[in-house]
């Protein structure tokens, strides 16, 4: 795939600073899914969880593939919703 | 994919994958990856990713070291051009009891016979290596400097590339749906993509595995059994090793990349195909960790998740060709260690299948040790 984009340098994922380049050079490598691309970049994995960046790489996946955006498998949304601290966490647990 | 091959793998993890390599290396390049999602969507990509030579049992110490030496050249060994991310932290493994303590010399004893660096530290010597640890109730430590962490995905990528690049063909998101056998051979394996004849079969897929096996008639003891894990957001860097507990079933490291990763093994988890994480995981594993490591409780918890162990009987793999099924060998029951060791694992295995010579015998890893009562006894495993 090319490259030459204007908008390569374009930051995809803001936690992890995956820029739009990288995403692109992924799927040229054959990675075929947010999981994927997620485990090997590390996008998406940051404090906000992918809530930027997930519909953005999955608009290049839909794109690159031809395949229409609600087919684009979507990673599993893990818990918490909200970063909380350990500490809070291991204060309300009771034995 | 073509209709028949030599040898056709299946499970596109950390074992399936560097068995694949291992055999192309070996001028066995007829060979087929069978993954159900993508290469590492399993217990692999879910997993702790830690990799420690102190283990209390000789085979599993020599598992550990000889795969370590490949994990410390990984990238050049199988002709990767990105960062399999290994980092030798070392691992602290605190004893809370005096019968652990007692337990860790010996283990120590095994560890040196085979030459790996490790040693025990009183608790100013636990202090010296992770600074803000809490030693309340600790009767002292063993590290390893060379123990420590590599980043699975990459370590699977890099074998599944390199078995790739020698012919190897891969085909992910594709079930495997039965088996034919004939004559009491295998012969064909059945798939969601059509039908592939295949002289052996290699059964790599971890909590499924014993499913898999009994699809040939082979009846093995592997259960699957769900873990959990959860990781912090990333801060600067405040403790080098992974901090492990037998007696408290936690262990932790903080990742180059900053964050914290955290997991427990809970005594009072069933078999099950079951893995969604849990609230009631959150709160124990907290509970558990910041009372040894208290200066994490600011940091936030901004994921959790949980993966499938491949249990067995004496918690060491299983590899083993079925009776039912001449040609179809399984190799799961890793029972949590499996990346750390897969490296010895697929050599191992290679080896046989080629008939190259081997410093292990791999008929020890056969399910008959548990008829036979020769279990691979292992003392220190979370």
């Amino acid at each position: 795939m090319c490259v030459k984009n204007k908008d390569a340098n374009n930051i995809i994922c803001r936690c992890e600073d995956i820029t739009r380049e990288q995403i692109l050079k992924c799927i040229a490598d054959g990675y075929r899914t947010l999981d994927e691309i997620k485990r090997v970049t590390r996008a998406g994995m940051g404090p906000c969880q992918g809530r930027t960046c997930r519909s953005l790489i999955a608009t290049e996946l839909s794109r690159a593939y031809g395949v229409p955006m609600e087919d684009v498998l979507m990673s599993t949304f893990q818990p918490p919703v909200k970063p909380i601290s350990l500490g809070a966490l291991a204060d309300a647990y009771m034995e | 994919m073509k209709k028949s091959y030599d040898i056709v793998i299946i499970g596109g993890g950390i074992i399936g994958c560097s068995v694949a390599f291992e055999l192309a290396k070996r001028g066995r390049k007829d060979v087929l990856v069978i993954e159900q999602e993508y290469l590492t969507s399993g217990a692999t990509g879910r997993c702790g990713a830690g990799i420690r030579q102190q283990w209390g049992s000789l085979l599993n110490a020599t598992l550990a070291k000889d795969s370590t030496d490949i994990f410390e050249n990984i990238e050049e060994y199988t002709g990767y051009d990105g960062d399999c991310g290994l980092n030798q932290g070392g691992y602290l493994l605190v004893a809370y009891t005096e019968k652990e303590w007692d337990q860790f010399q010996k283990n120590l004893e095994v560890q040196h016979s085979i030459g790996i660096e490790s040693y025990a530290v009183d608790l100013d010597g636990v202090r010296d290596i992770v600074p803000h640890i809490n030693t309340e109730g600790m009767y002292g430590a063993t590290f390893c400097a060379k123990d420590g962490h590599a980043n699975p995905f990459h370590c699977t990528y890099a074998y599944a590339k390199g078995a790739g690049k020698m012919g190897v063909d891969i085909e992910t998101y594709t079930k495997v749906t039965g088996f034919t056998t004939e004559n009491g051979r295998i012969k064909t394996v059945h798939t969601s993509k059509g039908d592939v004849e295949a002289k052996v079969v290699l059964n790599c897929t971890g909590g499924h595995a014993a499913i898999m096996a009994a699809q040939v008639g082979d009846e093995l003891p592997i259960f699957p059994e769900r873990h959990q894990i959860l990781i912090t957001e990333p801060v600067a860097h405040i403790m080098s090793p992974m901090v492990m507990s037998f007696e408290r079933h936690f262990y932790v490291q903080q990742t180059p990349h900053g964050s914290v990763i955290m997991g427990i093994g809970d005594p009072a988890e069933t078999t099950s195909l079951n893995i969604n994480p849990t609230w009631q995981f959150l709160e124990f594993c907290s509970h558990l960790v910041t009372q040894t490591l208290p200066a994490f409780r600011d940091l936030r918890v901004v994921r959790q998740w949980a993966g499938m162990y491949d249990m067995s009987p004496d918690r060491n793999p299983i590899i083993n060709e079925a009776k039912t099924a001449e040609g179809f060998i399984t190799i799961a029951g890793m029972s949590g260690h499996g990346f750390m060791v897969a490296p010895r694992i697929a050599t191992l295995l290679a080896n046989y299948l080629t008939g190259m010579q081997d410093s292990l015998d791999i008929k020890l890893f056969s399910a008959e040790r548990y008829e036979k009562g020769e279990l691979l006894l292992e003392p220190s495993v979370v």
